[in-house]
């Protein structure tokens, strides 16, 4: 009866290892990312999601695209109706089965900024510190006069992209180390509209929706996953049984 | 119902009468060591990884485009608006990567026990042929998704075969069919992709297991159960040692497969990029000639002889010392027969000196792995910041001496009555696992 344990003993040893790479990996993966905060964010929070939506098209979609997203999916996986998306999300006429495309021409953004902005639909997964990065680069805008749209990002040094969202935070000012141009830490010279706390709130919640738009499967392979690992779980299970019963007459 | 298919059968038999006999032969009356341990799990694995591959495969060139153009948009397109068309991809891109686990830990198991020395030469031939186009196959599969990854390690990978003295350059142009990765690019390695090189896997796999079931499988002890004495409950003439394939063993990798599906399903639903090892972050950004990645690194995969490459310095004023090296780290392989003068086959039983080699071999292949995917060089920033560069250089030089090292250490090792082995019983141990 001993020679049967040991299999079974082995493959709980073997589980333990794998599950513990898995969990290794992934946490090497995040601790590279080196002193970025944490997003925060929950693509399951679905008020999150909304919120964030709204901001995205108040604030955002004047310039940038999510030319993979479309209306209508994003009203499902929101839980919005088709009017709430057509009257409150959609400014630029589009159909409801349509992209969310901005209505920038792209040769004007780029007389306008020197680089036509990006598209957004998979920004979160196209950065090595994926939703982190977003939520940092949000927060991290400071007035700098040296460049052409006056604006400058200590986490994006140089970018393009002037701060639209800066009567929610307000305006931040560099504060530079001692004889150096190096930005030490950003101080808020004049408050926005929202605290600083709600701002963080918002930009997590804008963060959130762009991690949700870079993959909206996300939702989805969460909700089945658990189910398939139940029924896996199960199969095994009774594969492991089978082959108990069938080996009864091996020795 | 029954007298149905007893008919349907009788009907089959009489037209094709070598059919029963074949499936006897390869599955009821293929008798295999009764003594298979966890290690043997991994060639059944890779055919249930091969089988998903072109299953999901054959799915996603329902959706994908084949142009230069449009094969990002495509992916995407199959990730958010074909019906479980993100499941179709991520069981396909996570099965790429878990074929090579399997694959690689399946090439362990017969490093360990022998499982390449006389008379399976042909079988272990036979598979690093799959191991190669094994290699071919994910390699061109990672360029479709047209990411900027895509691009860019198409480009340094076809433009190693431009260190080849004399005809170099005129080649990595006929590869490509153009200057540089483009359209013609794509659409032939879709070619080779999806149809011809699945079609030469397929082949090999086939006498892969044929080779196999000819000389009779290997065993953790390696005992020669074929050879060794006779009689068992089934047949008077087979191995004593040896269990009918099926029902015995189908049944125990049955279980082996689910186990291993949980592992593939946590990983499918719950961690699909598997922190950036299995799809990159570069690879969400379309291809572009004009911005270069900030670390161009082959997959995971390829990451031991890419570092190989990395690690060989040039010499005469060419780079193809590095590339000889890459590709003889894997011709050494084919030669391990011959190399491995041996008299015993299984870790079990071989002397010290083997073990000590084996596992030093085990340790430089994933110090290799972890040189080639950067993370020595990011370990060599923190911990030696005056010089990360030549402190990298320095433990991936003697990663690669400790590889190719083996090989020299067993020609030696296993002549001239160097190695002191321990007596192999004559029957295989059931209880030792």
């Amino acid at each position: 009866m001993t020679k049967r344990l040991f299999p079974m003993k082995k493959i709980f040893v073997s589980f333990a290892l794998t599950v513990g790479l898995i969990a290794g990996v992934t946490s090497v993966a995040a601790a590279e990312e080196g002193g970025m905060p944490s997003a925060g964010t929950n693509i399951r929070d679905t008020a999150s999601l909304q919120r964030g939506a709204k901001l995205f098209f108040n604030y955002c979609v004047g310039c940038h695209s999510l030319k993979y997203v479309r209306y209508s999916r994003m009203a499902e996986d929101l839980g919005l109706s088709e009017d709430e998306v057509m009257k409150n999300l959609n400014f630029t006429g589009a159909k409801f089965g349509d992209p969310v495309i901005s209505h920038m021409p792209e040769d004007s953004a780029q007389q306008f900024f020197g680089k036509a902005p990006p598209d957004l639909s998979l920004e979160v997964r196209a950065k090595e510190q994926g939703p982190d990065w977003v939520f940092a680069y949000l927060n991290s805008f400071y007035v700098d006069p040296t460049r052409p749209v006056g604006w400058n990002n200590t986490v994006f040094p140089n970018a393009s992209m002037p701060f639209p969202l800066w009567e929610l935070q307000g305006i931040q000012t560099a504060v530079k180390k001692e004889g150096s141009d190096d930005v030490e830490k950003l101080e808020l010279s004049q408050p926005g509209k929202l605290t600083p706390a709600q701002y963080q709130q918002a930009t997590r919640d804008l963060t959130n929706f762009l991690e949700y738009a870079s993959e909206p499967a996300a939702l989805q392979r969460q909700r089945y996953g658990i189910w398939v690992l139940l029924f896996l779980a199960g199969f095994t299970f009774l594969a492991y049984l089978l082959k108990k019963e069938y080996w009864k007459d091996v020795h | 119902m029954a007298n149905v298919f007893t008919r349907v059968g009788d009907w089959v038999n009489e037209r094709a009468p070598g059919l029963m006999p074949m499936y006897r032969k390869h599955m009821t009356e293929y008798y295999a060591p009764k003594n298979f341990n966890l290690w043997y799990y991994f060639g059944s694995l890779a055919l249930v990884v091969l089988i998903n591959q072109i299953v999901t495969g054959i799915f996603l060139t329902m959706n994908y485009k084949t142009s230069a153009a449009e094969a990002f948009n495509s992916v995407e397109y199959i990730m958010r608006d074909v019906e479980w068309g993100w499941l179709i991809r991520y069981m396909h891109s996570t099965g790429a990567s878990l074929f090579f686990v399997v694959v690689f830990l399946h090439m362990f198991r017969g490093l360990m026990y022998g499982s390449y020395q006389k008379p399976r030469e042909l079988v272990w031939l036979l598979g690093m042929l799959i191991f190669l186009v094994l290699m071919a196959e994910a390699f061109m599969g990672y360029v479709l998704p047209w990411g900027n990854m895509s691009f860019w390690g198409a480009k340094v990978i076809i433009s190693l075969f431009g260190t080849i003295p004399v005809i170099g350059g005129s080649l990595v142009e006929w590869i490509m069919g153009d200057y540089l990765p483009a359209d013609a690019t794509l659409n032939r390695f879709f070619a080779l992709h999806v149809i011809a090189l699945p079609i030469v896997l397929l082949l090999l796999v086939v006498l892969h297991l044929a080779a196999l079931h000819e000389v009779g499988s290997n065993n953790p002890d390696g005992v020669d159960t074929k050879h060794g004495p006779k009689g068992n409950r089934w047949d008077p003439k087979a191995p004593a040692d040896g269990i009918p394939f099926h029902p015995y063993y189908t049944v125990k990798d049955l279980a082996g497969v689910g186990f291993f599906l949980i592992i593939a399903a946590f990983i499918i639903f719950f961690a699909p990029t598997f922190g950036g090892w299995f799809l990159e972050h570069d690879n969400f950004i379309p291809a572009n000639n004009l911005v270069t990645p900030t670390h161009i690194k082959p997959s995971w995969y390829f990451t031991p002889f890419y570092a190989i490459l990395r690690m060989i310095p040039s010499f005469f004023g060419t780079a193809f010392w590095g590339v000889l090296g890459m590709f003889g780290a894997i011709a050494l392989l084919f030669l391990l027969p011959w190399i491995d003068a041996g008299k015993v086959r299984s870790i079990r039983y071989r002397g010290t000196g083997f073990k000590v080699a084996l596992m030093a071999f085990a340790v430089s292949f994933i110090g290799l792995a972890m040189v080639g995917a950067g993370v020595i060089g990011e370990l060599a920033l923190d911990w030696f910041p005056a010089d990360a560069t030549a402190a990298e250089n320095t433990f991936g030089r003697v990663m690669t001496f400790i590889y190719f090292g083996y090989f020299v250490f067993l020609w030696f090792y296993t002549r001239g009555g160097r190695e002191k082995t321990k007596p192999v019983p004559e029957r295989v141990v059931f209880d030792h696992d």
